[in-house]
């Protein structure tokens, strides 16, 4: 978005990259003064983000209250496994992009252009993971052909070349008016399936901006946009990816490991 | 505040044309580019300006609507061959439809009621004050040359109209009868045909509301890091002090409104059952969550109408404010406890010992709310009052606001509010409040700012005619309200018992009366604009920033940084800048360079 501008690219008399040359927007006084900034700007829609996330986490107390039953008997059709195996994801990608910012803060480019590349395939698995063999079964009762819980049942036909099996029975579960489970043991399961895919796909929206968001970063960063002169925007992306991985951390308990 | 002679190091790396940020470049053309694509914080609270003022008419031509059907009620009267006869469908007669039900005339006065709800309140009220007035005078009041993030700003304004868009798309698709507040399952039914006018107007709600974040965020962040030397956080004007308080509130509370809403669309389109009983979810959930935003969001609303009150009564009685920072602090303490108070729109849907909890709660808001009041009429005593324009209407806002404070004791009184509940009390305290306080305390900014933001002044004369006729207007459409609703008159009907035609008739007459003041204010504020005099720099005397500043600020809003070497509002130390000692004596003046609050 700044490339473009003439100040702010690298500078053509002696070849500095752009991070060297960095100068603050005029309304700021100095570079630090913008980076705090920019800095206290992310902190408070990180607290919006929180709000946001609060408003389901008091949805899910009060209907957990009121419908435990269902909330039990939803959950155990979550497989912890890929539920953990997400969450490892998300750690190690926060752990790969707080890595970048100290890879820009000392000028390790390669590094920081590599890590940043991991982050991105990591966010992009952790949403991989949770269509391929979360969402699309549930919902559809599609499996694809090596998702490793195919194993258990039975299919009738197959799609795509053996690529998909449709397991009947098994698919239905969606929120609300839609949910379509004929082996519901609860009435209000419907309720936990809404929950289920609000806060989830809420978040994986969140990913899905945070994929968006990094790799606007690497594009950058391969332009040297970035180093210890001015890494303003790989920090404030950090942040925001590490609120993405929290919030994932509380879904995670609160959704797949209800006994 | 003291302008520094010295260029500010690295500010001005190449000579600027330093004009009006109101100076046209070029064509009619590349003007519009220049506003439609501008970063400036001037220019952004000017477009907001125009943009919250056309909803406040949009939502008060609905207001007039109302009164015209409320003037008679919808009354069936039996003929000789025992046909009801229906008459008082004005509005359904004003829209072309004859002989119709009485359901259908109140679907109508439903539909013109939430429209009239929503836009006042999301796209005129919530705005109003902050992104217009506030966009313009916060950098300019910290001495800074912009906000701290400026595209944002602009991003916001956009967002602001994006959403407006959706909210008109769903008034001309024929609008919605939910009411502003969208209680499920109303809101939330199948039943209505115009499914997706009730989505788009939620949508609408949920839109603008990204765009208050993103204008609460940038102040916040711009008070912090944007001060001007010397400018500390007890030298700052006490509208800034709202705008910061407000900003918060923005920040904290509408993110929750966002998911509400955001539930609420998925609640309509695929019925995932978390607000509708029938699948196990919980209506009043529903009302908990709007609340939780919509109560805090009332003190976005007053808030910066509070601040403007504090600039003018400071600067047109000429006279240090009282109790700065009482005043400062309350405004943060009422940002604080609005948090807290949202139960008390559930009194009859919740227990008696949380209803009790909340009614205290409600209380603790009188006591910040009465600290400012009594410092301004502290402020008042033994000043130098200039009776004009906008010192009218801060004279007008502490007695209206002051009827729409008291009145509120009685409607967080759990007793009393059992019985006035859902009635037009709650109207009339609410417009009390909403209208005598915020809209009131926007004309007095509006009056106030004029000079700095357009260059001209306005016809004093003409102004306070409109100023006296919005006072009778006002009084008389709302001080009605407080009868019917302690006499048992409920709210949102079209239709009403014949004992209560007197008042509403009385009511209705206030609103034309009203009417007329506002189109007197509109006509006077075009008049300014093509034939008024060329305001001077500091008309009033102030002592803040933006009164440094030329009348309009130039592009980079000063010539250099400006310095602060004295508190807002040291009238009885400093002659106010670009104004003649000889008008402003001053007693004891202080030697050059020392600080004095």
């Amino acid at each position: 978005m700044t490339t473009l501008d003439i100040n702010h690219g690298p500078d053509g008399a002696t070849g500095r990259p752009y991070h060297e040359t960095y100068k603050p927007a005029s309304h700021f006084r100095s570079k630090d003064e913008e980076f705090d900034a920019v800095k206290i700007g992310m902190w408070l829609f990180l607290a919006t983000e929180v709000l946001l996330f609060a408003g389901l986490f008091v949805g899910y107390a009060i209907f957990r209250m009121m419908h435990p039953e269902a909330f039990r008997n939803g959950s155990h059709y979550l497989d912890w496994k890929w539920g953990c195996l997400n969450t490892i994801v998300l750690l190690f990608s926060s752990w790969t992009i707080a890595t970048s910012i100290g890879n820009a803060q000392r000028n390790e480019q390669k590094k920081l252009r590599r890590n940043l590349l991991i982050t991105v395939a990591c966010a992009l698995l952790f949403v991989g993971i949770k269509l391929t063999f979360e969402y699309m079964p549930k919902w559809s009762g599609w499996f694809i052909a090596f998702d490793p819980a195919l194993s258990h049942y039975e299919s009738d036909t197959s799609a795509l070349g053996g690529l998909l099996h449709h397991v009947p029975g098994y698919g239905g579960k969606r929120p609300g008016s839609l949910f379509d489970y004929p082996f519901a043991e609860n009435p209000y399961e419907p309720m936990w399936w809404s929950i289920y895919y609000c806060a989830t796909g809420i978040h994986a929206t969140h990913v899905l901006i945070g994929v968006g968001l990094i790799s606007w970063l690497y594009i950058r960063a391969r332009k040297l946009h970035f180093g210890p002169g001015h890494y303003t925007a790989v920090e404030v992306v950090g942040l925001y990816w590490h609120i993405v991985d929290l919030i994932w951390i509380f879904l995670f308990p609160l959704l797949y490991l209800i006994h | 505040m003291t302008t520094l002679h010295g260029e500010i190091p690295g500010a001005h790396g190449h000579e600027h044309h330093d004009g009006s940020y109101l100076e046209r470049k070029g064509g009619m053309v590349s003007t519009i580019i220049d506003w439609a694509t501008t970063i400036d914080h001037k220019k952004i609270g000017v477009m907001y300006l125009v943009a919250v003022l056309t909803m406040f008419f949009i939502g008060g031509v609905a207001a007039m609507l109302i009164r015209y059907e409320l003037f008679e009620p919808v009354r069936i009267q039996a003929t000789g061959d025992n046909v009801g006869q229906i008459s008082g469908t004005a509005l359904a007669n004003l829209f072309g439809q004859k002989d119709i039900s009485v359901a259908k005339a109140d679907n109508i006065y439903n539909r013109v009621m939430t429209l009239h709800g929503a836009v006042m309140v999301f796209m005129f009220i919530v705005p109003g004050i902050p992104a217009s007035l506030g966009n313009f005078l916060l950098p300019l009041m910290l001495g800074a040359k912009d906000v701290a993030f400026p595209r944002l700003n602009l991003a916001s304004w956009y967002v602001y109209v994006f959403g407006s868009i959706f909210g008109i798309l769903a008034i001309v698709m024929g609008g919605v009868d939910t009411g502003w507040t969208f209680y499920t399952p109303y809101s939330s039914s199948h039943a209505d045909p115009g499914h997706w006018r009730v989505v788009f107007m939620i949508l609408a709600a949920f839109i603008l509301g990204f765009s208050s974040i993103f204008t609460g965020l940038n102040f916040i962040v711009t008070v912090h890091k944007l001060r001007a030397p010397g400018l500390g956080w007890f030298d700052l004007p006490l509208f800034v002090w709202a705008i910061y308080s407000t900003s918060i509130i923005q920040v904290l509370a509408t993110p929750v409104i966002g998911i509400t809403l955001l539930l609420l669309v998925f609640e309509r389109l695929f019925h995932v059952g978390i607000f509708d009983p029938a699948l196990g979810g919980d209506p009043v959930l529903f009302q908990h969550f709007f609340w939780f935003y919509s109560h805090p969001v009332v003190y976005v609303m007053i808030l910066p109408g509070m601040g403007i009150i504090s600039e003018t009564i400071a600067v047109h009685s000429r006279k240090q404010i009282f109790g700065y920072k009482a005043i400062a602090f309350s405004s943060i303490s009422i940002a604080a406890i609005s948090f807290l108070v949202w139960g008390h729109h559930l009194f009859v849907s919740e227990g008696e010992l949380v209803a009790t909890i909340f009614s205290a709660l409600t209380f603790l808001v009188a006591i910040p709310t009465a600290v400012k009041v009594f410092n301004w009429i502290g402020t008042l005593y033994k000043g130098s009052i200039q009776i004009n324009t906008p010192m009218l209407y801060t004279l007008f806002f502490l007695f209206t606001f002051s009827i729409g404070g008291l009145t509120g004791l009685p409607l967080g009184a759990l007793a009393t509010d059992l019985h006035l509940h859902d009635s037009y009390f709650v109207v009339a305290h609410f417009h009390y409040v909403m209208m005598g306080g915020t809209v009131i305390a926007f004309l007095a900014g509006i009056h106030h700012w004029w000079p700095k933001i357009f260059g001209r002044m306005y016809n004093e004369r003409w102004a306070m005619i409109a100023c006296v006729l919005v006072f009778i207007g006002f009084n008389t459409t709302f001080f009605t309200q407080f009868f019917l609703g302690t006499r048992g008159m409920p709210r949102r009907y079209a239709s009403y018992p014949d004992q209560y035609q007197l008042l509403h008739q009385i009511s209705s007459i206030g609103a034309a009366i009203l009417l007329i003041g506002f189109l007197l204010h509109l006509a006077v504020f075009i008049g300014s604009l093509f034939a008024g005099k060329k305001a001077p720099a500091n008309p009033w005397g102030g002592l803040t920033f933006e009164w440094e500043a030329d009348s309009p600020p130039t592009t980079h809003n000063f010539h250099h940084e400006p310095l602060a070497t004295h508190g807002p509002y040291a009238f009885d130390d400093v002659v106010p800048p670009h104004c003649d000692p000889k008008d402003y004596p001053i007693a004891d003046p202080l030697p050059a360079g020392s600080k004095r609050h």
